[in-house]
């Protein structure tokens, strides 16, 4: 069985890098290349996987919020990506590398029983970026 | 071809195990555990999958699936106290997993033998909080 729960998060992000040219980077990313950066308000949906235990769950809410929370909600929300995230100094914060970074951070610090099966992030309504987690 | 049909209940419920006291009970599902319940509006969303008839042009009948729906879900959950009013969530207790499986458990029959086979049950608690059920 499978629980997605999701969270929300606002930060912000500019895609731009100094492998190519202005003109490329305006490019290829469009609007998104503008220099000061522009924010989303970004959905996470976690999905973990695993049998009922005998409380009648597959994982302790509490527990799982808690996790999302200090492990990667509170590195990212109501940040810059580009400038407040070491991560995304060399590396440009699309939403594809985000997702990346997000499950490698939730992995770091997995306590719980159920194993993290997916993560699905959406920058806006209109587009939507899926991860899935192999068996560690 | 994979098609779903949703359909939607309210329902109030009580997480408790009646073994343990209310302390403990608030200490593993938290506000879920205050004894005289409160209420969600679940949605349900059911997947089958199989080829389209060649005749007919449909992988199923969908006013089948909803009748279906209607008949195991809505009509005994909708409007009801589930510990209270449907069996057996006198004993089990009815969070969103449980539910979901009983939903799966009370569907499996009446796909069987069908154009198409039962391959999803997913169950929202809220917008931010779903199980899904699939080939298991």
């Amino acid at each position: 069985m499978r629980l997605t729960r999701r969270y929300r998060f606002a930060a912000s992000h500019r895609l731009h890098t100094p492998a190519l040219s202005e003109e490329e980077n305006r490019r290829l990313y469009g609007k998104c290349a503008n220099p000061f950066g522009h924010g989303h308000d970004y959905i996470l949906d976690v999905t973990v996987e695993g049998p009922v235990n005998a409380d009648g769950r597959l994982v302790d809410r509490a527990a799982l919020d808690g996790l999302v929370r200090r492990h990667a909600l509170a590195r990212v929300e109501y940040r810059n990506l580009n400038q407040d995230l070491p991560e995304f100094a060399h590396v440009v914060p699309t939403t594809e590398n985000l997702a990346s970074l997000v499950r490698d951070l939730l992995l770091d610090g997995w306590d719980l029983p159920a194993r993290l099966a997916h993560l699905r992030i959406s920058e806006t309504d209109r587009n939507a970026f899926d991860l899935e987690v192999g068996r560690n | 071809m994979f098609i779903t049909r949703k359909a939607e209940f309210s329902a109030s419920h009580v997480c408790a195990n009646p073994a343990w006291s209310l302390e403990e009970n608030r200490k593993v599902y938290g506000p879920d555990a205050n004894p005289n319940g409160h209420g969600h509006n679940y949605v349900l969303e059911v997947t089958v999958e199989g080829e389209p008839d060649p005749v007919t042009g449909m992988v199923f009948d969908l006013r089948e699936l909803k009748q279906i729906l209607n008949q195991e879900v809505v009509e005994p959950m909708d409007h009801r106290f589930l510990n209270r009013e449907v069996p057996p969530f006198d004993r089990v207790i009815p969070t969103t997993e449980n539910i979901a499986v009983e939903i799966r458990r009370r569907l499996e029959p009446r796909l069987r033998g069908k154009t198409a086979k039962l391959r999803n049950v997913r169950l929202y608690e809220t917008a931010d909080l779903y199980v899904d059920i699939g080939d298991e």
